[in-house]
């Protein structure tokens, strides 16, 4: 009995199923992380996951391509984002506050659209999702082809969006600028670069990215759109920045333990019969992220700049 | 980009502070009446079907105060814990946690008469709310995890435990399959305050609970404390004022706040635990709370008037074909607004050229 348990870290269809659900974390994290780095909150990432998961479906069902799709997801989240950015960075208003409005916002006018472009529709109606493409090869590989390369294009887009934001942050102009905005705003600003466009353009960038991860969801996870379909994934991803100190390389890691732990359970779930109601399952993820956080916070250091907005002319 | 800055207002106008959330509110109805436009409608038709239903009868307005019951107290959670820049997004599941006080004390476990049975379940409901609050305040305190995070995450918890216990042990046998708990005996049940309508004593207990926080707020030190607290924590600290203290307090307060409105809608409105309880009651007070400005009296208002928002929208939805969700658009706008017209009254904004 307990080697059962065992051997399901030995299958490739569990490793398969930990990266297929990681994707929408690990853009949602990435997103969040540019944003924190260039020091702002946003927790407009519910709401932007939400209409993003609307709008990549919507335009697909309405006979756009797929990733037309996702180009529009990611438009309708840098909009978004602007919103935010004018708010939180422009104006100088509360991060808190603003965020829960753009998500009040974002996820309202996604469920509105909605309803308004399908009054009737009882069942959701159904896409023809991202399909699996085998890397030539590779995915001939025993066990290793399976687990990793036997996915969706769009989840070779999320592993190819952590390199690609790890040398964005770290090897760029624009990523040093993006950090110090985070850090010591001053600083910046005393080089001649606008630290409020700095951090609008992080925003952006990152709200963008959350769109993309709630477009994942319906357009290669799944293939319909359901009303409240992000279901806490967007607080997750901000309990997974803290975990991974605002390292992109961290956020990967943290988002395959925790999509590895929920491919577990409802393996473990199936051996083990209803013996544990699966709300309780459920709850996992949000007690794992609390409990995550609560281990991160001890050597957690914030960006410095973090929550503080930036005026020009005043001294903080 | 706009070459532009704020310059802080040397004294801030109070005629303008008074009338700019009504100018957010209105910039909100206006933005939200292009969506009506896009349904294919005319807006004012839509927003006169809107009044009606939420104040064209006795029913309607009976049905505008009981939906403002619940929403006035995640309002004035909300605005004691920010006061005190205390991050509560929890409402949510307090409000359930004061839900589930009431399903395991108020449906047969205790008997008392109704003038002392009422009162006891809003205070376990109370304590319930306050209670789920209590570790992660202290988890700020001690270990600085942001409170915003874990109390979004504790919601998801919650409404997940309501689904287990309605659907386990919890679930009524006479419910005909529905997952609901079992009803609150007769002596918790809060009486009709209208004849044939659905307003309940519940409304009066948020009112009273609206004017304790007023003067609580304002002629208490422990509002001053909490104010302080609020604006600047190592001042405060530094003046002698327990900081960690005086947020465990506001936390109590602003979690029991919450459970109280669980209480109003299981042992007032429905009279049992449903998973639907609430449609976001704990999201919609922090927009209630925006729009009062934090004031506790101004949150009587304001929750009305967004209650008569959520109730009117249903009336207009059907009269109209405009889906429903338009009241949790204008709801979103109006936060949006009135964070635009907390900016406005408090700096200039300057265009052009640099200060000399």
């Amino acid at each position: 009995m307990i080697f059962d348990f065992i051997e399901i870290l030995f299958t490739a269809g569990f490793w398969a199923a930990t990266i297929r659900i990681a994707c929408p974390l690990i853009f949602a994290t990435l997103g969040e992380l540019i944003c924190e780095r260039s020091g702002v909150l946003n927790l407009g990432i519910e709401g932007i996951m939400s209409i993003g998961a609307m709008v990549g479906w919507m335009a697909v069902y309405q006979g756009a391509g797929l990733y037309s799709g996702i180009l529009a997801a990611a438009f309708v989240g840098a909009i978004f984002g602007l919103i935010h950015a004018i708010f939180s960075v422009y104006l100088g208003a509360s991060q808190h506050v603003t965020g829960i409005g753009v998500t009040m916002l974002a996820s309202s006018l996604g469920f509105f659209s909605f309803k308004l472009i399908l009054p009737y529709s009882t069942t959701p109606p159904k896409i023809e999702p991202f399909q699996p493409l085998d890397i030539p090869l590779l995915s001939d590989i025993p066990f290793f082809g399976e687990a990793l390369f036997q996915h969706t294009p769009f989840t070779y887009l999320a592993l190819a969006s952590v390199i690609i934001i790890f040398w964005l942050i770290n090897s760029t102009p624009f990523g040093l600028s993006i950090k110090m905005a985070g850090e010591n705003p001053m600083a910046l600003e005393a080089q001649g670069i606008d630290v409020l466009f700095v951090r609008s353009v992080a925003v952006i960038l990152g709200s963008a990215l959350m769109a993309v991860g709630g477009a994942y969801l319906t357009m290669s996870a799944f293939d319909a759109f359901y009303f409240g379909m992000v279901n806490g994934r967007g607080w997750i991803a901000i309990a997974l920045v803290i975990f991974a100190t605002w390292k992109p390389e961290r956020a990967l890691l943290g988002a395959l333990l925790f999509a590895g732990l929920d491919a577990y359970q409802v393996r473990a779930q199936q051996l083990a019969g209803a013996v544990v109601p699966y709300q309780f399952f459920l709850m996992m993820p949000f007690f794992l992220s609390i409990i995550a956080m609560i281990i991160a916070a001890k050597k957690t250091r914030y960006p410095k700049a973090l929550l503080i907005p930036f005026r020009r002319g005043e001294r903080h | 980009m706009a070459d532009f800055r704020l310059e802080q207002r040397d004294f801030i106008s109070r005629r303008l502070a008074f009338f700019a959330p009504m100018g957010a509110v209105i910039f909100s109805f206006l933005v939200a009446s292009v969506l009506i436009l896009l349904a294919g409608v005319s807006p004012l038709e839509s927003y006169y079907k809107l009044f009606i239903g939420a104040f064209g009868s006795k029913n309607a307005i009976a049905e505008t105060l009981a939906r403002a019951t619940p929403i006035i107290l995640t309002g004035l959670a909300a605005a004691i814990a920010f006061r005190a820049k205390f991050w509560n997004i929890g409402a949510e599941g307090q409000l359930y946690a004061g839900a589930l006080a009431v399903t395991f004390f108020g449906t047969g476990l205790i008997q008392l008469p109704n003038f002392l049975m009422i009162p006891f379940l809003f205070l376990v409901g109370a304590l319930a709310g306050g209670l789920l609050l209590l570790p992660l305040v202290l988890l700020r305190n001690y270990y600085k995890v942001d409170e915003v995070v874990t109390t979004l995450l504790t919601n998801f918890i919650v409404v997940l435990l309501v689904g287990y216990l309605l659907e386990g042990p919890w679930k009524d046998p006479m419910s005909l399959g529905w997952p609901q708990g079992a009803s609150v005996i007769d002596e918790g049940v809060l009486p009709q305050i209208l004849p044939r309508t659905r307003l309940h004593l519940g409304f009066i207990i948020s009112i009273f609970t609206a004017i304790t926080i007023w003067l609580i707020m304002s002629r208490t030190i422990l509002g001053y404390k909490i104010k302080a607290v609020g604006i600047n924590p190592s001042a405060s600290h530094h003046a002698g004022i327990p900081v960690i203290r005086t947020i465990i307090i506001v936390a109590l307060l602003s979690g029991g706040m919450a459970g109280m409105a669980g209480v109003t809608e299981t042992a007032g409105l429905k009279g049992y635990l449903t998973l639907d309880l609430s449609p976001g009651f704990g999201y919609a007070g922090i927009a209630v709370a925006m729009l009062a400005n934090l004031n506790p009296i101004g949150i009587i208002v304001s929750g009305t008037f967004l209650a008569s928002i959520y109730v009117g929208a249903d009336a207009m939805s059907r009269a109209m074909n405009v889906p429903t969700y338009l009241a949790d658009v204008i709801v979103a706008l109006t936060v949006l607004f009135v964070l635009l017209s907390i900016v406005i009254i408090q700096y200039r904004i300057v265009f052009g050229e640099k200060r000399s």
